[in-house]
């Protein structure tokens, strides 16, 4: 072959485009429509089924439809949903935080004891502590090579531990001063929706860029896709993976002060199977467990549905509440058993 | 290996009087040991800006350690890396690329989940002016980008559902597209058909142009002497000779890397393969008629015999590893039939075919075959523990017999049969698969690349395993894109084009210019026209007339082709 073929266009990237490129298989067939509702709806099916579930119980059960209890419903919610926005960030890397249950408890505690001080104490020390339980957790998982199941199971026990310490085997409760401005962030409300709703809005939004407009977001899907790859094409993997768990720490942190603002006191029994709740509603909302895939979105309506599956057990009052988990656990099977059965016949399409 | 015989002495041609251009990137002295290997010692290298510069050596001889070392993967022990004569210590692979270090991998390293776009610019995707990623930039980019190689894709497509040797073009523009001044290539070919080659040498040709050093690592001579101006031998880990490549004859080259007498390469030829063909059974072992898989496979008929090794030729997408993969039952099927020993397979599935006695080696062995974390011996009898165990219970000294033979015979390296897979090379994992289905006696081996990614020494092995395999009575069915392979190793060669069986070469037909001939045509069913039923053997060429074709290619190995087709393709212009 020639080896002075003079292709010296030294501002080209690649190679000008082929010629002929006589044996080139026709352009790709667009997939077909079927295959394209499937990936809809994988995408968008927990929406799908939220709304199915809410548009029949409304009709069966009126008091379900009313503005207020939708109000109860959404605030209630949020506080789960700031900590399964983490959750999903660390499970699209391929991670787990069990962690995040007891941080939440422990970050309502601090709130509460904080509050004393004002408002941005309040907020300031349980995220500090959180943020740093994460840290250290992502330090131990990235730098130190641990399994994260380890490590975050260390740390739920951890952190339980330091809540019981601090209160004393919870004999002591912190009351937020009432009234105060730390108070009134979770209490408050906007058209009778309150505060905490529109702050997990916000975070979700800004979780949803953070994941699919940024090169960090990238790196999320980078590390959870394929850790090796990811290494080799110099991506930052440790301190993504370091991020990822201060960020849900933080996160864990900041619904534990909102919830104690809310409840005006630190409850020390919160949280417990908190994280069960929340890998839940994560995997509910399509986000593959061992990561590289998934999406905030999602999340958002599987915390819902969690949440109004939970409310309608309420409402039909006959029906003992311990029931609430058995229906969860049953969507949550259905949920990957569709999952499974679409990826797979958009293989094969 | 055989005893090093006195190789002659290597002349340590630094590049003859050329005016030497300052090497881009160096090693000094550079030597890398692990717990009981040393797998560099005292290696110096350059290369220079402006050339493709090939690195040759046998397995272990330490050509990816030095990669890894280059590319910041490893810290050397002793010696230093330079780029541009500044002595420099990557400390993470990401330090070595901000240098301007890009490398292509052996064996595909991207995302599967992720788009070609997201991965073609992870960690340097563009931004809009929010700092926010600009995706329909970044996909307008990849579009243009990968239109220069000739590769055509949607850059919103998972990277999984391209086949292997398109996410190697999107890797090799990954590289090629971060301002490189290095590019170095371990084993680019290994996945790629052979227009693609011939698309990676242009890019190769135009990098030279812009002053960027390629550094190619490939087990292939032909290719190392297309492209390569000069060449690095490295043998156990020690550097053996480094010079222009052009002068250094073929045969010197692969007995400085095998460290083998020149003559003892001469009389074994280039391939592991023996130069006589195999005695053929009359009757076929496994034959497969109509062979009908939507989009995939249409109507695809094959017979296969005992004792021969029967090549599957075709270019990417041709539908070889699916052919084989619906032999095997791990593709379904929307039709056909498929019998063993006349004994027809009811529903294939990989179940039934490894009962009626079909094994399959895959083509990504990383993926489909090898469980790295296990030992070599509980890999080579997985496949085997329901013979071996009884009532469930699994008899170790039955086992460890079995590994023992298969480790013995199929010469695998190990430091013992409890060594972990993944810490095996190439070359012996591929042959710790082939043990493991050995063992289970199947009638028929279909192997799919079987010595892709491998080095020659191992290749050699591996290809005179398959040599003694058909001997031994077994059927072989070889796929491969190495075409010197194909031809040395086949005794007869069925090609396929488009799903379809395109032409079959026999006997004397079995050579490179009759194969790409065929390969090459685009005119459906041009070639086989000639050889159709009746037809006057109007081609002129000698060896390609009916005649010539040898009794064991009976006329109904033949395809059922639709009767209109042939003529009209031949109008085809293409």
């Amino acid at each position: 072959m020639n080896k002075t073929t003079p292709a010296t266009v030294p501002a080209a990237k690649a190679p000008a485009p082929l010629k002929s490129a006589p044996s080139r298989p026709e352009p790709r067939p667009e997939r077909s429509t079927g295959s394209r509702v499937g990936e809809l709806v994988q995408r968008q099916g927990v929406l799908a089924v939220l709304l199915t579930v809410i548009l029949i119980a409304s009709f069966v059960y009126p008091s379900f439809a009313g503005l207020d209890n939708a109000r109860g419903v959404t605030v209630q919610a949020s506080f789960l949903a700031i900590v399964a926005l983490g959750m999903t960030l660390v499970i699209i890397t391929g991670g787990i935080d069990l962690s995040v249950g007891s941080v939440f408890a422990l970050g309502g505690v601090l709130a509460a004891w904080a509050s004393q001080w004002g408002f941005l104490t309040a907020l300031l020390v349980p995220l500090v502590v959180c943020g740093a339980i994460g840290l250290v957790n992502g330090l131990l998982i990235a730098r130190a090579g641990m399994a994260p199941f380890i490590v975050t199971l260390a740390a739920l026990l951890a952190a339980r531990g330091m809540l019981l310490a601090f209160t004393d085997e919870g004999a002591t409760t912190y009351l937020v001063p009432k009234d105060s401005a730390f108070a009134e962030l979770g209490q408050g409300s906007v058209w009778g929706f309150g505060h905490p709703i529109f702050i997990a809005l916000a975070l979700f939004g800004a979780g949803g860029l953070l994941l699919q407009r940024t090169s960090f977001g990238q790196t999320l899907f980078a590390v959870g896709g394929s850790s090796d790859a990811a290494t080799l094409m110099g991506l930052p993997v440790a301190r993504t993976k370091i991020l990822v768990y201060t960020l849900s720490g933080l996160l864990a942190g900041l619904a534990g002060a909102l919830n104690a603002a809310r409840l005006s006191s630190g409850v020390t029994i919160v949280g417990v199977g908190m994280e069960l709740d929340a890998i839940s509603a994560v995997v509910i909302g399509g986000t593959l467990l061992i990561g590289g895939a998934g999406s905030i979105s999602g999340t958002l309506w599987g915390v819902l549905l969690l949440a109004v599956i939970q409310n309608l057990i309420n409402q039909i009052g006959s029906l003992n509440s311990s029931y609430q988990s058995v229906v969860s656990g049953g969507f949550l099977i259905v949920v990957v058993v569709a999952q499974r059965y679409l990826a797979r016949s958009r293989r094969t399409t | 290996m055989a005893p090093t015989h006195p190789t002659p002495p290597p002349p340590e041609t630094a590049g003859p009087g050329t005016a030497v251009a300052d090497p881009v990137l160096e090693a000094r002295s550079v030597s890398k040991r692990f717990p009981g290997v040393v797998a560099l010692d005292d290696v110096s290298f350059a290369l220079r800006a402006g050339e493709v510069h090939a690195l040759v050596g046998e397995n272990g001889a330490g050509k990816s350690t030095l990669i890894k070392v280059l590319t910041g993967v490893y810290r050397s022990d002793e010696g230093e890396v330079c780029v541009s004569g500044e002595p420099v210590r990557f400390a993470r692979p990401f330090e070595a690329q901000q240098a301007g270090i890009s490398t292509i991998y052996q064996e595909v390293n991207l995302v599967p989940l992720m788009s070609v776009a997201r991965n073609i610019f992870l960690g340097r995707e563009p931004k809009n002016r929010l700092g926010l990623i600009d995706f329909s930039r970044m996909n307008r980019e990849t579009t243009e980008l990968l239109d220069g190689f000739g590769v055509r894709v949607d850059p919103k497509r998972p990277l999984h559902t391209l086949g292997i040797g398109t996410q190697q073009m999107v890797a090799l523009a990954r590289a090629v597209s971060v301002q490189a001044r290095v590019v170095i290539m371990d084993e680019p070919t290994s996945s790629l058909e052979p227009r693609e080659v011939e698309t990676l040498f242009r890019v190769i040709e135009n990098l030279r142009g812009q002053g960027i050093a390629v550094l190619y690592v490939s087990h292939r001579m032909d290719e190392l002497y297309r492209v390569c101006d000069r060449v690095t031998v490295l043998r156990d880990g020690r550097h053996i000779h480094t010079g222009e490549l052009a002068p250094l004859e073929r045969m010197r080259l692969v007995s400085m890397m095998l460290g083998r007498d020149m003559a003892e390469v001469r009389r074994d030829g280039l391939t592991g393969f023996a130069t006589e063909g195999h005695d053929a059974a009359r009757t076929p072992v496994l034959t497969a008629t109509g062979l009908d898989r939507r989009h995939q496979l249409h109507g695809i008929s094959l017979e296969l015999y005992a004792g021969e090794v029967l090549g599957l030729g075709g270019l990417l997408g041709s539908g070889r590893s699916e052919t084989a993969k619906a032999l095997t039952g791990a593709l379904p099927l929307d039709g056909g039939e498929i019998t063993v020993d006349g004994k027809r397979v009811g529903r294939p599935t990989p179940a039934a075919a490894i009962r009626a006695g079909i094994s399959m080696l895959p083509e990504d062995r990383k993926a489909e075959g090898i469980v790295p974390g296990l030992s070599v011996r509980e890999n080579i009898v997985l496949a085997a523990m329901p013979r071996l165990s009884r009532a469930g219970i699994v008899s170790r000294a039955q086992q460890d017999r079995i590994v023992e033979i298969f480790m013995k015979r199929l010469r695998i390296k190990a430091s013992g049969p409890e060594q972990k897979v993944g810490e095996l090379s190439g070359g012996n994992q591929q042959k710790v698969l082939l043990a493991r289905w050995l063992c289970l006696e199947p009638k028929v081996l279909l192997l799919d690349e079987p010595t892709r990614g491998i080095d020659v020494g191992a290749k050699a092995e591996v290809q005179s395993l398959i040599d003694e395999l058909a001997r031994e009575g077994l059927a072989v069915l070889l796929i491969s894109s190495d075409i010197e392979e194909l031809i040395e190793g086949a005794d007869r060669i069925v090609v396929l084009r488009g799903g379809a069986v395109a032409g079959e070469l026999s006997g004397d037909e079995v050579d490179e210019s009759r194969l790409l001939e065929v390969l090459a045509d685009h005119s459906p069913g041009s070639v086989p026209a000639g050889r159709a039923p009746g037809t006057a053997p109007a081609d002129p060429t000698p060896g390609s007339a009916p005649a010539d074709r040898t009794p064991d290619a009976a006329p109904d190995d033949q395809p059922p082709r639709p009767g209109g087709r042939a003529p009209a393709g031949q109008e085809d212009p293409r």
